[in-house]
């Protein structure tokens, strides 16, 4: 199972660097979407400080549907999907080489957007050790949900419109989770035993054991 | 065919679930007094909780469905059905549950909706199991779509803990506790008690004898499918294309 | 003689439209087997379903030895199929998608060089990405993994579409050879003429079962056949 992962992560990211959909699609929808917040909240830089972790989470979260159906797609063209049920590739290892996948990428955008909130916020960091610790987590979590997810919803014709129905209810504690976590990683009380990090952890580890279990039935369906 | 049987058990349980809805009507508009502190409003407390209990009930009768479907030693496609029958009500019962909620919430707290933990994971867990109907009206084949929308619904429900967890958390970590609970928990004693008892109950047959009813339709849908596809092999087998230029 | 294949009443259904209605077959090692039918029979379904690609409603159904209604997962890896589409990825090279399968059927990733050339992929097109290929390059990278990956039974969809002539006899070349050490090819084919590759048997399906099974007969007396049918079977 790791060294099918193995193999199915270099494989898409691989082609992700070849297509670099992530660096020229997503990054910057992503990007303009924190210039809306500005337009929809208040310039004053008071507001956009206050809710910067909000919005960072939600313009990830966003982010990670387009990320996410991405990850599956690249599977359909040519039936290269049935290739892999062709080959035996375990299920599994397909499944968290995706999530693999899909967590490189988002932390690139999560970097990337780390320094917009701090340049058009004027967002505080610090906490760091509770703050990467989070993101780590809420990212894994969001990538294996997401995952799951779109597989589930994979080769319908309604996908685009379902995945985001079915991942953004189930992901919304890592959006609250997330948040939190980055609140309290700025404020003076940052620890690693932050509730809102063991929430995080949580949540990724029940995904990632669904994920692993489930996609096999969901791929042989 | 229908048994007899189960269409009798079926009248009965409406003719009592119709009973026992009169009789807390009755009891909960009539006989019961008014709250020192909520007055008539505290009425609702006959509706609302129960409504609550049947959309909780019924996505755990989803839940217990989807596992049996998709555990192969107990597949058969009955249990996708009555999962997808149950789901069907659930939804339907918590969208009475943040009506009835939002009804009381309006008089007592002065507006339509407040971020109270419970009022918040049922509107996520709405959302939810409107994905998973969604999910199913995805056209493909039975078995598809029953291992499908079992993983979506196993999945929606692990995830209500954690929504509900988080949702505590956020509506109690960062603020003083909520004082909504004081006025939501009048209290409650004697005939109060017994009719609120009963609206549980009434509730639960009334969910009982539409999981029933929706289970019937699914099932006879279902099998309709099976008999049109039994035609269909047979109609295949003996296309008049069929026929073999080798064997001449 | 063990059967690399054995299917027995198997019925596909997909979308609630039934594409295999009680299939049987068996095949051993060793064979060449032409799968004739018309437009809509259920020859591309078959072979998808060997390879594991459709779920087995009913029936029972053996191939390498495995049990694939209880376990499809476990004869995958042996098995080839080139279909019409080739589960390739654009955005990667050719070699690179050769290796990839190498890889992912744990097989000898020294054998890819060999089969890339026998099938004219060398230079630059062996690096070329597969997104910009013409079909026929396209399947030359999907036959070079095959061949690569020598498995035991190959399930060949119209594998000599779109291909040049210089490569029919490649191919052609390379499947004789491997049969002739005990691989089987089922082979799915419109045309009355295969080159050197001559069928040892041929199995007709019509309405998603098999209609007719000529036996496994003279390579001389098939040949004949299938020249006396060039004329009669216009819509196969």
């Amino acid at each position: 199972m790791w060294r099918d992962a193995l193999l199915i992560a270099g494989k898409d990211l691989k082609v992700e660097f070849r297509t670099k959909v992530m660096v020229n699609q997503i990054l910057p929808f992503a990007f303009v979407v924190l210039i809306i917040f500005a337009f929809a909240l208040d310039t004053s830089p008071g507001t956009l400080q206050k809710f910067a972790p909000g919005l960072f989470w939600l313009a990830v979260l966003f982010s990670s549907i387009l990320s996410v159906e991405r990850a599956v797609a690249i599977e359909i063209d040519d039936s290269a999907g049935d290739g892999l049920t062709v080959y035996g590739v375990d299920p599994g290892g397909i499944f968290l080489g995706k999530v693999a996948s899909v967590f490189v990428q988002l932390s690139l955008l999560e970097v990337v957007l780390t320094l917009g909130v701090v340049v058009l916020y004027g967002s505080k960091t610090g906490g760091w050790l509770l703050m990467i610790a989070a993101t780590v987590f809420a990212t894994l979590g969001l990538s294996a949900a997401g995952v799951t997810y779109s597989q589930l919803a994979g080769g319908s014709r309604a996908k685009h419109t379902l995945v985001p129905l079915l991942l953004v209810p189930v992901a919304s504690p890592v959006l609250l989770a997330g948040t939190k976590a980055w609140q309290d990683a700025f404020s003076a009380s940052s620890s690693l035993g932050d509730p809102w990090l063991r929430l995080l952890i949580v949540f990724a580890v029940v995904y990632l054991a669904l994920g692993a279990i489930f996609f096999g039935s969901i791929l042989e369906a | 065919m229908e048994s007899n049987r189960y269409k009798w058990v079926r009248r009965v349980l409406g003719v009592v679930a119709l009973l026992l809805v009169a009789a807390t009507v009755v009891l909960g508009l009539w006989v019961t007094p008014p709250d020192v502190v909520q007055g008539q409003l505290v009425r609702l407390i006959y509706v609302h909780p129960p409504v609550a209990w049947v959309a909780y009930l019924a996505y755990g009768v989803t839940s217990i469905g989807s596992i049996l479907y998709l555990w192969k030693r107990t597949r058969n496609i009955k249990w996708d059905l009555l999962a997808a029958s149950s789901a069907e009500v659930g939804v339907i019962f918590t969208a009475l549950t943040l009506i009835t909620g939002s009804i009381w919430g309006k008089p007592a707290w002065g507006v339509w909706w407040t971020w109270d933990a419970r009022l918040t994971t049922t509107a996520l867990l709405f959302v939810l199991y409107l994905g998973y109907l969604a999910l199913r009206r995805v056209p493909t084949d039975s078995h598809r779509r029953a291992v499908r929308s079992g993983i979506a619904g196993l999945v929606a429900f692990v995830d209500v803990p954690i929504v509900h967890q988080s949702v505590v958390w956020w509506r109690t970590l960062h603020q003083s506790a909520t004082v909504l609970n004081a006025t939501l928990s009048p209290k409650i004693h004697g005939e109060m008690a017994m009719t609120l008892l009963l609206g549980f109950i009434s509730f639960t047959f009334v969910y009982a004898w539409m999981l029933m009813h929706r289970y019937q339709i699914a099932t006879m849908e279902q099998r309709a499918l099976d008999v049109e596809l039994e035609q269909l092999i047979e109609e295949r087998q003996y296309e008049p294309e069929a026929g073999s230029a080798l064997a001449q | 003689m063990q059967n690399l294949v054995s299917f027995e009443n198997v019925i596909v259904v997909s979308g609630n439209f039934p594409i295999l209605t009680g299939l049987s077959f068996e095949a051993g090692p060793g064979e060449i087997v032409l799968v004739k039918g018309r437009n809509g029979a259920g020859k591309t379904s078959f072979l998808r379903t060997v390879a594991g690609l459709s779920r087995i409603t009913r029936g029972s159904a053996h191939v390498l030895g495995v049990d694939i209604v209880a376990k499809p997962g476990d004869a995958r890896h042996r098995v080839g199929l080139l279909g019409h589409e080739s589960f390739l990825y654009e955005d990667l090279t050719a070699r690179e998608n050769i290796l990839f399968a190498l890889r992912a059927t744990r097989s000898d990733l020294s054998a890819a060089k060999s089969a890339m050339e026998s099938v004219g992929l060398a230079g630059r097109l062996a690096d070329l990405r597969v997104g910009k290929m013409s079909a026929g390059q396209r399947k030359k990278v999907a036959l070079a993994a095959l061949l690569a990956r020598d498995p035991e039974l190959w399930l060949l969809d119209e594998p000599h579409a779109s291909l040049d002539s210089w490569t029919r006899e490649a191919l052609d070349d390379s499947l004789n050879s491997r049969v002739s050490r005990g691989s089987t090819v089922l082979l799915v084919s419109h045309e009355t003429h295969h080159g050197s590759l001559v069928p040892t048997r041929v199995v007709e399906i019509g309405g998603g079962r098999v209609v007719a099974d000529s036996g496994r007969v003279q390579a001389a007396h098939l040949e004949q056949e299938a020249r006396s049918e060039q004329g009669s079977d216009h819509v196969a």
